[in-house]
């Protein structure tokens, strides 16, 4: 039996359910290359962090105005360089060798949180050849005035005005810490979001218990953080009307499939590949393609939420959050 | 030639003339965008005012710009101006067309290559912006000493007065040198022009080419030296024939005046500028004429068209080509009816009949007279006068005071203008309020603070007005010579006709003062016309404002009826997103307010030069000016103008009432702004200064200063230690010492047993709150925090207006307090050296500076003991440039005697330092033996055998000596005269010899080279910052791989060199690498046992600085980071270790966490280049990993080797000083 590893996202056919989540992967032609020779469908390219263009214009323009214009001997103490590589240019140039590069979709991907600015690089990503925009926004509210409805206005606001300025689709990749996820996600998908992934790894603070200095850090997931990413898919599949996608947690292929049947149409690896090279996509597909064999599925588009909330037989379990005891059924009242 | 330069001349007359292209630009680049078109070659080196001509003709290489022939000149940085003039000759005799850019003693240290060059009738042009020659005081700004100390060297000399005549004078003299063989110096008055901003005519490619003639080119080329047509140069020569081979250059120079005569007219037919070798202007029937050249010659020529036009018969020359000078052009130019002439030089020759332009002027006037039929039947009353010296002010009203002069039938001779002489009562008196500010001239004068882009903005106005009208425009900035806190003040001028004041502005119609604080101390409407427009940056509204100005202010405001407008530019700057840059929102009001051109235009135009300035940085850069421009707009207020004056408030003196008579009478002068109504006899003779005069300026720059917590204070001083003006101390005090303490006087009893025997008595921790800069190193640096709130810590910035009144007080009864016995502190521990008086206090170097700290340091060990030989740099400029200095003096009045001679030769300066004092020291040491039987024996043995290897040895000495002066006193004998001046020598002098990378790695390299060798006790201090920092951050053999500097535009290429490698290759010197941010501990260490080490001693200190873009703050951690990362190693090379049988390597510090890389990855010097060349950049950085790897690994294993046996070094020790190698100081490994 052939099965077929096509799916669909965005609107763009993939051939098969895996897609490069955004990550350093991203950032060499080279491994690209190899994770599309490995079987990779689409990549989501590293984020153009509008915090650290905006930042790094700052510093530049510090340094070199700092002591100038003071003294006699020495206006200045740089030179004046003119051809300085700064704002949005060398990642538009990166997307577009990317796009030339591959056959397979290129997705910018965006980490900010300011209206004009995800508009305006949504269009330049799109200028440069993005075949879609997946949108990372993430700000910690920590005013104590804003509430929650407060805050997703502001995503909300911020996503409409993405979608409004560019053709090609966007996708929104969600924070999993948001007071009613699905009522949220709706919003988003109304606001002109044609895609979710769930969910994105956020920097976490640490502390140096030597300097008392707070600083933060990152690491890569791990399987045992696939839990809470099938509750989340597995809920909003049906409820919303766009495409899921998963990114937290997929490292082989048991976790792939388990993505798909939760709810995920495509599912995007990034840590596993990290760790175990572009080429694990090639065993990881293997490994997805014999468990279809075996269960006589030949279409990955067929078992997509199969087992999402509204297709499982026990969808209370989705919403188990405490530990007690399992609730054991002693009589059938389902339809 | 003649005929082919006519027909040159012709040919061009015909050819269609382009349209004229206009272009903003000051002096320096003025010549050499000129001077990189037309030559192959640049051997550069950086010196003021003439460092931007090297930068730019660097800058355009590094762009690949080509010159006409279509080639990127080469431009290859010096050691020095001798080794730039050493490589252009040999470019030349190799055939190349090559340049440089000088000034100075820089113009001096190329003098014996210029002799030869000249001698080889070599064509090329050094083009020289002419600047003071350092004398009494080194002064960087411009007069025409060097190019006059140059003149007898044989080349043509060619004066450009204005920024147009750079550009255009650089081209002429490249043709005429070409035609000639005579190589040209070009000069032009330094700042004056080489600064100054102006609107000129470009001169195009074509015009270029078609001066520079290919064919000449071609010959020159041809006459390059080559093994396919050998020929013998640079022979020796014998008194048969040297002689007449001198002379046999003759008919070239006599040829000179023609060509260049020649290539003027060439050149005005193509450009239409015409100039002649001698430039008359005035009445053709003057009998009042005045002679001079440079940019001096504008101002006159303004006075002269004025005075012609009430019917004066006055007149001038404008001296062209000065060398060689043309006897007959010259009278040619010179009115018959000239009957009395002044010539002006500015220089100065002491013991000269005159100076040389006048001279030369009668010279020329009496050999016409001598021949009894020239143009002149009898002699003018000609008189010589000096002007204008170090950019002396030289204005209309002085021009107009000579013209009186010769009035007089008996005109003072050999006289000075602009200057008061009370002493030989040379100078004129003139009337000061002539002037001639045309009334369609808009002037406009900015008051700014460094940095806040006071000065860019202006030169933005000018540039844009420049652009956008037909107006000609004058930009000329005066700047600090103070790097914290500097002032800086812009005069601008736009007018329809070329402006020719050469000036200051002293009637504005725009006044603008850009930082509020200026009007507390600074008289800032002294230009202000009536009825200017005066615009105040201040955080006060428009309701609130005027209650803030002092009553002096407000009374001139009302007197002048000025209309005054409010802006808060710092806060809409923030709120831009704009920091502390000022510039867009000041600017936006200068063209809001001045109407200079329509306010709509004007805004487009600011737009369009927002986009030009930033857009290479970034958008969003150019949004947040954007969005300035419009909120400047909305937030400028006019301020109602009450009818009197009432506030109480009045301007601050500059210094207080308690100063000694010196700094109330000159001093204080100097800092008002006053320096130049000082009578002669109010300064030195001589250019001794008294020290420790920083004190008295109170400055209050800074923001935010340190408030001291005591009870988190764990009383480290590491505070005091890293702080770079020496505005946060310590001291330790007794009790009783506290009994009129202000109530604010907060102390500690002294903890723990560390850094001296105190144990009972108190400390404090006190900041200076007038003379901090506001840096914050120190609160970086401290370790004590708060256990709740772990950002607060035992010091902690706060805004200085809160504090200011208690913390004053505090701070005089701090500096009032007895300081503590030298003897009782340890002297291996930072905060038991902390307690020592620093004499070097309240610097002027830019806030974190990373020199100073050391140079603070060491006054706290040796001050009281210590001669200071200062390379010129950084150091020579916060320590020695007037007004004040920071080198200071304790209360018996002993302090660091310092020096500056030159920028080459201070180990050399300093080593003579040191057999001067050694050959004292020995004569003291003859004459005590002789005088035993008069003084006793025992005081005499005493005094020759003591040991001087610890304060306490040298505490007990001063005392001895003391007491042998008392009894010597009382000796009549000649043996008693003769010992008292140099019975000081009987206590250890110690000689520091102390400069930046710039001298030690490259021009003073030689000289430090061999005090290195010469065995005497001469200690060494190299303040690494790894650039030329005081002339703007240019590459010097310090300069890492892969480190972007000035010169090194691409990254520098080649690795930096490892001095302290070369020092230990002798084996006798002591050598250490510090950085204090990674081990104050290891600091100390080195200084003292340098000190102690009888033979010569090298410490490289590692010191933070602005040219490596960071932040200043934060300079400290860069340091330990340094260390950390391998990039810079601590360590120690003693030959007493050697002496032992020890290694005498050790390497002092361990790698952490952080790599090499990681470490530069924070700097913008090396980050700045992978913004740009980034593959480049990849690759300079990882060989400059490996050079860091190298080094480390080398270290490594030099660490482990021991002396082979019998090879103890030798020491040659000062003849009679105390010789013995004294033992290790306590805590050696």
């Amino acid at each position: 039996m052939k099965v077929d590893l096509t799916t669909r996202w965005l609107g763009l056919k993939l051939r098969t359910p895996i897609v490069v989540g955004s990550s350093p992967l991203g950032e060499k032609l080279d491994t690209l290359k190899r994770l599309e020779e490995a079987g990779a469908a689409a990549v989501v390219l590293p984020s153009l962090y509008e915090i650290e263009l905006e930042h790094d214009e700052a510093e530049i323009v510090h340094v070199l105005d700092q002591g100038t214009e003071a003294f006699d001997e020495a206006t200045s103490y740089l030179p004046d360089i003119q051809d300085f590589h700064t704002g949005p240019k060398d990642y538009l140039d990166r997307l577009t060798k990317t796009k030339q590069a591959l056959g397979v979709p290129v997705i910018g991907s965006l980490c900010g949180m300011s209206k004009a600015g995800w508009a305006d690089y949504a269009r330049r990503m799109q200028e440069a050849g993005a075949d879609a925009i997946e949108l990372n926004g993430y700000f910690v509210p920590t005013d104590p005035e804003l509430d929650a409805k407060a805050v997703e206005d502001r995503y909300v606001e911020s996503v409409a005005t993405a979608c409004g300025a560019v053709s090609i689709p966007v996708a929104v990749k969600i924070a999993p810490y948001f007071t009613a996820p699905v009522h949220f996600a709706r919003r988003l998908q109304k606001a002109g979001a044609k895609g979710l992934t769930l969910f994105q790894r956020v920097l976490d603070p640490d502390i140096d218990l030597e300097e008392l200095h707070v600083g933060v850090d990152t690491h890569l997931s791990g399987s045992d953080e696939l839990g809470n990413t099938l509750r989340w898919l597995a809920i909003l599949h049906g409820r919303v009307g766009c495409d899921l996608a998963a990114s937290t947690g997929a490292h082989k292929a048991a976790d792939v499939l388990k993505l798909l049947l939760a709810g995920a149409c495509s599912v995007q690896m990034a840590s596993a590949l990290i760790k175990n090279g572009p080429e694990h996509v090639t065993s990881v597909l293997k490994g997805v393609e014999l468990w279809l064999e075996e269960h006589e599925d030949p279409q990955v588009a067929e078992v997509e939420g199969s087992l999402s909330q509204l297709h499982c037989e026990e969808p209370q379990e989705y919403e188990h959050a405490q530990h007690h005891k399992k609730l054991i059924r002693y009589t059938h009242h389902g339809e | 030639m003649t005929v082919e330069t006519s027909e040159a001349v012709a040919r061009t007359a015909e050819k269609p003339k382009a349209a004229k292209k206009w272009i903003t630009v000051d002096g320096n680049e003025a010549a050499a965008r000129v001077a990189h078109k037309t030559n192959e070659v640049a051997a550069i080196f950086p010196i003021s005012p003439s460092s931007p001509m090297a930068e730019l003709a660097d800058a355009l290489s590094a762009k690949g710009e080509k010159n006409l022939w279509g080639d990127v000149p080469i431009v290859l940085q010096m050691q020095s101006e001798a080794g730039a003039a050493g490589a252009a000759h040999g470019s030349l005799q190799a055939g190349a067309l090559t340049t440089t850019f000088t000034a100075s003693q820089g113009l001096l240290l190329m003098i014996p290559n210029m002799f030869k060059i000249a001698g080889e009738l070599t064509s090329t042009v050094f083009h020289v912006a002419a600047r003071t020659v350092a004398t009494h005081a080194l002064s960087i700004f411009g007069d025409h000493s060097d190019v006059m100390a140059a003149r007898s060297c044989g080349w043509a000399m060619l004066a450009a007065n204005n920024v147009q005549e750079a550009h255009d004078f650089a081209l002429i003299a490249q043709a005429a040198s070409l035609r000639s063989r005579l190589p040209f110096i070009h000069f032009f008055d330094g700042f004056r022009t080489s600064h100054e901003l102006h609107k000129i005519e470009a001169l195009s490619d074509d015009d270029m080419r078609t001066l520079v003639d290919f064919e000449l080119v071609r010959k020159h080329r041809a006459r390059g030296m080559s093994p396919d047509r050998p020929d013998l140069r640079g022979t020796a020569q014998n008194p048969d024939v040297f002689f007449q081979a001198r002379e046999a250059c003759n008919p070239y120079y006599l040829a000179v005046p023609i060509i260049v005569k020649e290539v003027m007219d060439l050149f005005a037919a193509q450009t239409g500028r015409q100039y002649k070798l001698f430039d008359y202007v005035g009445a053709p029937d003057a009998e009042r004429v005045i002679i001079l050249m440079g940019s001096g010659a504008d101002a006159a020529e303004e006075t002269v068209e004025a005075l012609v036009a009430r019917g004066e018969k006055v007149g001038m020359i404008k001296v062209r080509l000065y060398r060689p000078f043309a006897n007959d052009v010259f009278l040619a130019a010179l009115p018959a009816t000239a009957r009395s002439v002044a010539v002006l030089d500015r220089t100065k020759e002491p013991g000269a009949t005159g100076e040389p332009l006048y001279q030369d002027v009668l010279t020329a006037l009496a050999e016409d007279l001598a021949t009894g039929n020239g143009r002149f039947e009898r002699m003018p009353t000609l008189v010589g006068g000096r002007y204008g010296l170090s950019s002396k002010e030289f204005n209309p009203a002085m021009v107009k005071g000579i013209f009186d002069e010769l009035s007089k039938a008996k005109p003072k001779n050999h006289f000075t203008i602009g200057i008061v002489d009370d002493v030989t009562h040379t100078s004129l008196a003139y009337d000061k309020e002539y002037d001639l500010e045309p009334p369609d001239v808009v002037r406009a004068v900015f008051y700014g603070l460094g940095s806040d882009g006071t000065v860019g903005a202006s030169k933005n106005s000018a540039s844009i007005i420049a652009s956008a009208t037909k107006m000609h425009v004058q930009g000329y900035f005066v700047y600090d010579s103070r790097k914290a806190g500097a002032e800086t003040v812009s005069h601008i001028r736009f007018g329809p006709r070329p402006i020719k004041s050469t000036y200051l502005i002293r009637r504005a119609q725009f006044v603008a003062c850009h930082a509020f604080q200026f009007l507390e101390r600074k008289d800032v409407l002294a230009e202000a016309m009536d009825g200017a427009t005066f615009l105040i940056n201040s955080p006060f509204g428009p309701d609130e404002v005027w209650g803030r100005l002092p009553i002096e202010t407000q009374q001139q405001i009302i007197d002048k009826k000025l209309k005054v407008h409010v802006i808060n530019a710092y806060r809409i700057a923030r709120e831009a997103g704009l920091g502390m840059r000022i510039n867009t929102v000041m600017q936006t009001c200068f063209f809001a307010l001045s109407n200079v051109i329509p306010k709509d235009q004007a805004m487009e135009a600011i737009k369009k030069a927002i986009h030009k300035s930033y857009g290479r940085l970034g958008e969003k850069v150019v949004n947040r000016n954007l969005d300035a421009v419009s909120r400047s707009l909305e937030n400028l207020h006019e301020v109602k103008v009450p009818a009197k004056a009432t506030n109480p408030l009045r301007r601050i003196p500059p210094v207080p009432a308690t100063a000694p008579d010196f700094v109330q009478r000159v001093t204080a002068a100097i800092i008002e702004g006053r320096g130049d109504q000082l009578p002669v006899s109010a300064l030195p003779v001589d250019g001794f200064f008294p020290t420790g005069t920083a004190r008295f300026e109170k400055r209050g720059i800074a923001d935010s200063i340190p408030i001291w917590d005591k009870d988190l204070c764990i009383q480290c001083a590491k505070c005091a230690i890293v702080c770079p003006h020496a505005a946060i101390r310590t001291k330790v005090f007794d009790e009783k010492d506290l009994e009129a303490k202000p109530g604010t006087f907060e102390t500690l009893p002294w903890r723990g047993s560390s850094g001296g025997d105190f144990k009972g008595k108190f400390m404090r921790i006190q900041v200076a709150p007038d003379d901090c800069t506001g840096c914050g190193i120190c609160v970086e640096v401290c370790p004590a925090r708060s256990k709740t709130e772990v950002k607060h810590k035992a010091i902690n910035m706060t805004p200085r207006l809160d504090h200011l009144e208690v913390e004053r007080k505090n701070f005089d009864f701090f500096v009032d307090i007895p300081e503590v016995d030298r003897s009782k502190a340890d002297l291996m521990n930072v905060k038991g050296i902390m307690q020592l008086e620093p004499l070097f206090e309240f610097s002027s170097a830019c806030p974190g500076c990373g020199e100073t700290p050391y140079l603070k340091l060491l006054t706290q060990f040796f001050g009281d003991r210590m001669v200071v030989a200062n390379a010129t740099g950084c150091t020579s400029i916060y320590g020695g440039n007037l007004p004040t200095t920071p080198w200071g003096a304790n209360k018996h009045g002993r302090g660091p005697a310092w020096s500056n001679s030159l920028f080459e030769d201070n180990a050399e300066f300093g080593l003579g330092m040191r057999l001067a004092l050694d050959q004292q020291a020995a004569q003291a040491r003859r004459l005590v033996e002789k005088l035993a039987p008069r003084v006793g024996d025992n005081l005499v043995r005493a005094i020759l055998t003591a040991d001087q290897t610890s304060e306490a040895g040298i505490h007990e000495q001063r005392q001895r000596v003391a007491e042998l002066k008392k009894l010597v006193e009382k000796v009549d004998s000649e043996d008693a005269r003769e010992l008292l001046p140099v019975i000081d020598d009987l206590v250890k002098h110690s000689v520091w010899i102390i400069g930046g990378d710039g001298w030690a790695y490259d021009i003073g390299f030689g000289g430090l080279d061999h005090a290195l060798a010469s065995g005497r006790d001469v200690n060494i201090l190299v303040v690494d910052t790894e650039v030329y920092s005081n002339t703007g951050g240019q590459a010097s053999k310090s300069t890492p791989r892969a480190a972007v500097a000035k010169f090194a535009q691409a990254g520098k290429r080649t690795g930096k060199k490892d001095l302290g490698m070369i020092a230990m290759s002798y084996g006798d010197v002591y050598v250490a690498q510090v950085a204090m941010g990674a081990s104050d501990a290891h600091t100390v260490k080195a200084f003292l046992e340098a000190e102690s080490w009888p033979g010569p001693s090298l410490i490289l200190a590692y010191s933070t600085c602005v040219a490596h873009g960071i932040d200043m703050s934060k300079g400290m951690e860069h340091m330990r980071d340094a260390a950390a990362s391998g990039y810079w190693p601590l360590y120690r090379y003693d030959p007493r270790r050697a002496l032992k049988g020890e290694p005498p390597f050790s390497l002092d510090n361990q790698r952490k966490k952080i790599t090499a890389r990681d470490f530069m990855q924070k700097e913008a010097r090396f980050m700045m280049l992978s913004r740009s060349q980034p593959e480049i950049a990849e690759q300079l950085a990882t060989q400059a990993q490996r050079d860091i790897e190298e080094r480390w690994h080398l270290y490594e294993q030099m660490a482990k080797i021991v002396p082979a046996p019998m090879t103890a070094p030798a020491v040659s020790s000062a003849a009679g000083a105390s010789t013995a190698a004294p033992p290790a100081p306590e805590g050696e490994e």
